[in-house]
């Protein structure tokens, strides 16, 4: 794999304003000024970034209730979604979707999604669309370790197999689904990329932490789901730093976990530290692109505080195309 | 009588007949919570706090983590309800029902009748619904008139503690599959609780006031909320008769039939979109068997037709509100 300059650039502009919009959110919310459900994707970076950066705007992806990260990597307008997790009228979808249903169709974002389990089998019709379109295209569904126990992802993967769809399962174990360790839930010894494989796809698995590891292990699952070989699965090993919700005491954490998994795996420190070794960008490169995310993240939280309430009168519009 | 909010209610309920009955076991996600976690099991106790203390109390076998696999909570439950046991399963939104409803409605709901009487099902499916907490469109659904459409289910929507206790005992000791609604508003509601056996039949609804003008019929979170327009139209002198209904299915009509035939006015609210609600039915119902007691049309106080929306004043808009109820009220007061 040879990223240049470019893509190494863009690649950490979008890891990095992933973690920093999720960071302001963080303290955004302690003001009661956003409502509902918000589930940070701080710490799972590497993963959204280096999947999304291999689609085009043409391969769509579907999401979790942890969705920002997809959203942001797959080419969601930033403050577009800060709007909508304020609940404005100027929100990606006008206030209506909040944090957890946040989509953007234009950027091949079919949905964050609020009903554990409920993107995989989308993400099958995705890749049954792009097969009849014949250019190239995939569907990504993403799940945690959580959603993979649900019978949609089973009933998912079994379809894509068996209709031999450009459908791609992305795993994110992040161990746990709410309050519950995946040591628990998870049948299979942890082992999610197992399941997939019991369905009869291929699986590769790798350290979602680990930018370039992801990176590679899905260019070469890309490589073999564009080339016709039917679907595939990818179980990426990552951590989530924030709690399942904002609000979460998270007593299931184990001392010092947290600052642990922050000292060791940061995707962002690791990136960091790879293209600096390697002389590939230095660090004044990344601090520059640090200074303008940031810069971007402070505007989207503004403009977003300034923007309108959604008018009350329009509760019931959109619900059909047509009503008659 | 004890002094206690709605949670505490359902939490001293489970533990109450849980020890009084070795065939009751519950089941769903993160009712222990922390399992497989270094916090370790009950860490957290369920996430509305519903179920604290009662895996330590009866064990692993009888208290059960689940996956998210909620086809396989109801499923399981509906089965260990055909082979003896008395199973409570959590559905931790009432929305997911739409991922378990074939076990709800196509099982549960069916066997006693399909197999000629033969069975029983004695499953609690307990449910937290309600808007008002911006939990958008996939968690803040009402879904009770669906459940209360459906031939074998009896629903429960308790509004108070003491009922929270009376219903929850009553479903665990009867013998029918029983959904039993929580509205994630209104855990913290406090009141008092009979001490000891306390069991509130199904099918008798709460008489709330009686003020003899208008008939306001309601049920989960629009009964606090038509008693706040009681207190608003009370200033005027009109006088409010407000039922809770307890249960939908059961449905005490006697009690709105007998209201209606006094106050001659009626008026449904309804935390659910307008087509084919509890509102609806009720008003059916009630044009039907009172006809000739009815003064004005029937009035119903329900959300617009549409799914529930994310933004805070959005969901304000959606959700009937204490002001909607006034207006209708007054509605069906003036008509001529
Ligand atoms: C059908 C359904 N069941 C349960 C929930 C509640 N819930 C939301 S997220 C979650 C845990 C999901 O775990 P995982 O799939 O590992 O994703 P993570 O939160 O770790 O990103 C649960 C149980 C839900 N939203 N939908
Ligand atoms: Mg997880």
């Amino acid at each position: 794999m040879q990223l240049n300059r470019d893509e190494l650039l863009g690649a950490y502009r979008r890891m990095k304003t992933i973690r920093e919009f999720e960071e302001r959110l963080h303290e955004e919310i302690k003001t009661g000024e956003i409502g509902g459900f918000t589930h940070l994707y701080a710490g799972q970076e590497a993963v959204a970034v280096g999947i999304c950066d291999q689609l085009t705007v043409d391969d769509k992806i579907v999401s979790t209730h942890r969705g920002h990260g997809h959203c942001i990597a797959k080419g969601c307008d930033v403050k577009g979604m800060m709007k909508e997790i304020y609940g404005r009228a100027g929100g990606l979808c006008k206030g209506r979707a909040g944090s957890m249903h946040i989509a953007d169709l234009e950027v091949g974002m079919l949905g964050a999604n609020g009903i554990v389990g409920g993107g995989a089998p989308q993400a099958v019709g995705a890749a049954i669309a792009a097969r009849i379109d014949g250019k190239g295209r995939v569907g990504v569904t993403f799940s945690g370790d959580g959603a993979c126990n649900q019978g949609t992802t089973f009933e998912a993967m079994n379809l894509a197999v068996v209709t031999k769809v450009p459908a791609i399962f992305v795993f994110e174990n992040n161990h746990y689904s709410e309050h519950t360790g995946d040591a628990y839930a998870v049948g299979t010894s942890k082992d999610i990329a197992s399941r997939a494989e019991g369905f009869g796809m291929k699986a590769w698995r790798a350290n979602g932490c680990d930018f370039f590891e992801t990176y590679a292990a899905f260019t070469e699952l890309l490589e073999y789901v564009r080339a016709g070989n039917g679907p595939a699965a990818i179980e990426l090993d990552t951590e989530r730093y924030y709690g399942h919700f904002e609000g979460d005491p998270q007593r299931y954490r184990g001392k010092g976990e947290l600052d642990r998994i922050r000292a060791e795996r940061d995707c962002l420190k690791a990136f960091r530290a790879r293209v600096t070794g390697a002389a590939l960008l230095t660090d004044a490169d990344l601090d520059a692109v640090d200074a303008e995310v940031l810069a971007l993240i402070e505007e989207a939280v503004a403009e977003a505080r300034a923007d309108e309430q959604p008018d009350p009168a329009t509760v019931a519009d959109d619900v059909y195309v047509e009503y008659y | 009588m004890a002094i206690m909010n709605i949670r505490e209610a359902i939490v001293s309920t489970l533990h109450a007949e849980m020890e009084r009955d070795s065939d009751i076991i519950l089941l769903g996600e993160d009712v222990v919570g922390g399992n497989g976690t270094a916090g370790g099991p009950e860490a957290i106790g369920g996430i509305w706090g519903t179920s604290p203390g009662l895996w330590k109390k009866f064990g692993p076998e009888r208290v059960i983590d689940t996956p998210i696999s909620e086809s396989a909570i109801i499923g399981a439950a509906a089965g260990a309800a055909l082979s003896g046991k008395r199973p409570v399963a959590e559905l931790m939104f009432a929305d997911f029902v739409g991922v378990s409803l074939d076990q709800i409605w196509n099982q549960m709901a069916k066997f006693r009748y399909m197999f000629g009487g033969k069975t029983k099902c004695p499953a609690v499916v307990r449910l937290v619904y309600g808007a008002g907490m911006q939990t958008a469109a996939q968690h803040s659904q009402s879904v009770y008139a669906m459940l209360t459409a459906m031939p074998g289910l009896k629903v429960v929507l308790p509004t108070t503690p003491a009922d929270a206790k009376g219903l929850l005992t009553e479903a665990l000791r009867g013998d029918d599959p029983v959904m039993f609604f929580e509205h994630k508003t209104l855990y913290g509601v406090k009141g008092e609780v009979p001490e000891g056996d306390h069991r509130q039949r199904f099918g008798e609804a709460r008489v709330v006031r009686e003020g003899g003008d208008v008939t306001v019929v309601a049920c989960g979170r629009m009964v606090n909320f038509s008693e706040k327009a009681a207190d608003a139209v009370a200033k005027d002198g009109i006088g409010i008769d407000l039922l809770d209904l307890r249960t939908t299915s059961p449905l005490d009509e006697d009690a709105i039939l007998e209201s209606v035939e006094q106050t001659g006015r009626l008026v449904v609210v309804d935390e659910s979109p307008p087509r084919c609600s509890l509102a609806a039915d009720i008003a059916a119902m009630v044009t039907e068997r009172a006809f000739t007691s009815l003064k004005a049309p029937p009035a119903m106080v329900t959300a617009p037709h549409s799914p529930i929306p994310f933004a805070r004043n959005l969901e304000r808009a959606w959700v009937p509100s204490p002001q909607k109820i006034e207006e209708a009220v007054r509605r069906v007061l003036a008509f001529r």
